[in-house]
C-alpha cells in the first residue's frame, strides 16, 4: 500500500518537471489533417470562371438537407460558368451541416469541396446561412471576374470539361 | 529617544517594531493593549491576503503536475491575479440566502469557520521573540479552537436546508471527530519531547527537529491534518462526484469565499504547526539564535524565512497528495482512522512516554543525538512491526475472500455442466 502511493507521488512530480501539453489555442493553432472536412468553399477554374453548373447533385446528396441551390442560364453576354447553367443561388446552412463530406463526392465538376476552416460561430440563425458570396473562393491573381461577356460559341457543353476549359 | 520614522521603518525590517515601541515610549499602561491590536490587525490581513499567493500557488502546482499550464491570463504571463480577479468576482455577486433556511446559522457559518481560522495564528512563533500571545498552554488553544471549526461546518450544513449541505455536515463532523484523536495525540508526543504546552518552548527546545526523534508520529499527524483540514484524499465533506460540494453548497458569492479563504487559512495554519511542532518552527540550525546573541537583530527575519520555508515545504507536500491520491471511501476513512491511526498513536505515545522517562532515570547525561537515536530507533521497531502486521491481516482477508488455495483466477463452473450432472442425477 505505502508502495505504491509513493510510485504514484513519484509519478504526480514527474510530470510535473515536463512541459505541459496545452496548446494556447486562439493564438497558436494546430494545423489540421489534410483530409480534414471542415467549411465548403465553391472553387473556381483558373480563369476566373465558378465551377459550379447549379446541377444541385450536392443538395440531393445532402443528408441533412442543408445546401440549397436555384440554377439559371448562362449566356454569353453574361457568363457565370463554363456549362449550360451556373447556381444564382447557393446556400449551405451551417446549423444542419454535418460535414460528411457527400456533397464533395456528388460534384460532378469538384467545385464545392471541404476546406480546413473550422471557425464557424454565428450570434443568430439567419448568420448560420453561408451564401454564395461567403462560400466562393476569392479570384485568383489577374483573373478576370465571373459574369463576364464572351464571344458566342465559345462553351457549347451543357457539361464543361473537367480539366480548365479554356 | 524619541520616535524617529526612519529608525521605526527600520525596525520593520529587523521585526523589531514591538522593541522600538517599548523602548521609544518606554512602559506605558496603554502600549501594550495597543501594540496587541496592531499585531492581530497586521496578521490578520496578512494572512487573508496570503490566501491570494497560496490559492495561485495552488492552482499552478496542481496544473503543472496535471500537465496543464494553469492560470496565465490576468496579470501577466504567470496568472498571478488571477485569484484577485476571483475574488472581485465573488464580491460582485449576490449572496442567496434558500427559501427555509435558518437565517442566522446560514449567515453565521461562514464567519464561524473564518474566525476560528484566524485565530489560530495568535499563538503560532513566527521568529525568535516574534509571537502573538506566549500562552503557557499553547497547544491545548490550538486543539481547542481548531475543534471549534467544525461548528461552522455544522452551521452551514444545518442552516442551509439542504440534503446536500446536511449531508456533508454529517460527514464533514464524522470525519473530524475522528481524525481529531490522533491529531491530538500525536500533538502530544513533542509535548512530551519538550516538557511543555506553549509553542515557543517546544520550538526552543528543538535543537534537533522532533521529526528525527519520532517520524512515524510526524507522519501521522501529517496525515491527520490532511483530514483535519478536508483536503484530498480526504475531502468527503466537499466530494463533488457524491454531494456536489457538501456542507458550503448553498453558498454564493463572497460567503462562499469566505468558506474558502477559512479552508486556506486553516490549511496554512497546519501547515505552520507541522513545521513549528515537528521541523524545529523558525530554528535554523540555531544561526538565527547566534546572530541574535550577537546583537544583529537580523537573525529574526532569518528565522521567520527559515519558518516560511517549511511551511512552504508541508503546504508543497499537501498539493502534491492532492494531485496524486484519489478519494477514500467514508468506510475506508473510518477504518483507517479507528483501527490504524488512533491505535499506532496511542503505542507511540505510550512508548515515547516510557523511553523519555527511562533515559531521564537511566541516562541522565545523555546528549540530544543519543536521546533521538533511542527514540528514532523504537520508532523504526514499531513502523516495521506494524507493516508486517497490516501485511498479515491483508493476507488473511485476502484468503477468506478467494478461498485458501486460490493462486489466480478462480474458474467458476460452466452452466451446461451442471446442467448436465442435474440431468444424470435425474436419470
Amino acid at each position: 500500500m505505502f508502495g505504491e502511493i509513493l510510485r504514484g507521488l513519484g509519478t504526480t512530480f514527474k510530470h510535473m518537471l515536463q512541459p505541459p501539453v496545452t496548446i494556447q489555442y486562439p493564438e497558436i493553432k494546430r494545423p489540421v489533417r489534410p483530409r480534414f472536412k471542415g467549411r465548403h468553399v465553391l472553387e473556381r477554374y483558373d480563369n476566373g470562371l465558378e465551377r459550379c453548373i447549379g446541377c444541385a447533385l450536392c443538395a440531393a446528396a445532402c443528408p441533412a438537407d442543408a445546401i440549397f441551390v436555384e440554377a439559371s442560364e448562362n449566356t454569353d453576354e453574361e457568363r457565370y460558368s463554363p456549362g449550360e447553367r451556373y447556381a444564382s443561388t447557393y446556400e449551405i446552412n451551417m446549423l444542419r451541416c454535418i460535414f460528411c463530406g457527400y456533397c464533395e463526392d456528388a460534384c460532378p465538376t469538384q467545385a464545392i469541396v471541404l476546406k480546413h476552416n473550422y471557425e464557424m460561430s454565428f450570434y443568430d440563425r439567419t448568420s448560420a446561412i453561408y451564401t454564395k458570396e461567403k462560400l466562393l473562393v476569392d479570384l485568383a491573381e489577374g483573373a478576370e471576374p465571373a459574369p463576364r461577356q464572351v464571344e458566342p460559341g465559345t462553351y457549347d457543353r451543357a457539361i464543361p470539361e473537367m480539366e480548365d476549359p479554356v | 529617544m524619541s520616535f524617529n520614522l526612519i529608525d521605526f521603518l527600520l525596525s520593520f525590517l529587523d521585526m523589531t517594531v514591538l522593541d522600538y515601541a517599548n523602548e521609544v515610549w518606554g512602559d506605558q499602561p496603554w502600549l501594550s493593549p495597543l501594540l496587541s491590536v496592531i499585531y492581530i490587525v497586521v496578521i490578520a490581513t496578512v494572512v487573508l491576503l496570503l490566501v491570494f499567493v497560496v490559492g495561485w500557488t495552488e492552482r499552478k502546482v496542481l496544473a503543472r503536475m496535471q500537465d496543464r499550464i494553469g492560470p496565465n491570463r490576468v496579470g501577466g504571463r504567470y496568472g498571478m491575479l488571477q485569484m484577485v480577479a476571483d475574488v472581485v468576482k465573488m464580491m460582485t455577486k449576490e449572496v442567496i440566502i434558500p427559501a427555509g433556511a435558518d437565517r442566522w446559522a446560514y449567515l453565521a457559518a461562514p464567519v464561524v469557520s473564518l474566525a476560528t481560522s484566524i485565530l489560530l495564528f495568535a499563538v503560532l512563533p513566527l521568529a525568535p521573540g516574534v509571537v502573538g500571545v506566549n500562552l503557557p498552554s499553547g497547544i491545548f488553544y490550538v486543539m481547542a479552537i481548531s475543534s471549534v471549526s467544525i461548528v461552522g461546518l455544522l452551521l452551514a450544513g444545518w442552516g442551509s436546508n439542504n440534503k446536500y449541505a446536511l449531508l456533508g455536515a454529517f460527514r464533514a463532523v464524522s470525519q473530524l471527530v475522528s481524525y481529531e484523536v490522533p491529531l491530538m495525540i500525536t500533538l502530544l508526543v513533542p509535548v512530551i519531547l519538550a516538557g511543555t504546552l506553549s509553542l515557543v518552548s517546544i520550538v526552543e527546545e528543538q535543537t534537533i527537529p522532533y521529526f528525527f526523534y519520532v517520524p512515524l508520529a510526524g507522519i501521522i499527524f501529517f496525515i491527520s491534518i490532511l483530514a483535519e483540514t478536508g483536503r484530498s484524499p480526504f475531502d468527503l465533506l466537499e466530494a463533488e462526484s457524491e454531494i456536489i460540494a457538501g456542507f458550503h453548497i448553498e453558498y454564493s458569492g463572497m460567503y462562499f469565499g469566505l468558506f474558502m479563504a477559512a479552508e486556506y487559512i486553516a490549511i496554512m495554519f497546519m501547515s505552520a504547526l507541522f513545521a513549528t511542532v515537528y521541523w524545529g518552527g523558525y530554528n535554523f540550525f540555531g544561526l538565527e539564535d547566534l546572530v541574535l546573541a550577537n546583537g544583529f537583530a537580523i537573525g529574526r527575519p532569518i528565522g521567520f524565512i527559515s519558518l516560511i520555508v517549511k511551511i512552504a515545504i508541508a503546504f508543497f507536500i499537501f498539493m502534491w497528495v492532492r494531485a496524486t491520491l484519489p478519494r477514500f471511501r467514508i468506510d475506508q476513512l473510518l477504518d483507517f482512522n479507528w483501527k490504524l491511526m488512533v491505535p499506532l498513536s496511542l503505542v507511540l505515545l505510550f512508548v515515547v512516554v516510557l523511553l523519555n522517562k527511562a533515559i531521564d532515570v537511566y541516562a541522565p547525561g545523555i546528549t540530544e543525538f543519543g536521546r533521538m537515536s533511542i527514540h528514532l530507533l523504537s520508532n523504526v521497531i514499531i513502523g516495521i512491526v506494524v507493516l508486517e502486521i497490516m501485511r498479515r491481516r491483508a493476507r488473511r482477508k485476502r484468503e477468506a475472500e478467494e478461498g485458501p488455495d486460490a493462486g489466480g483466477w478462480r474458474m467458476e463452473p460452466v452452466l451446461a455442466e451442471s446442467d448436465e450432472t442435474q440431468l444424470a442425477h435425474a436419470d
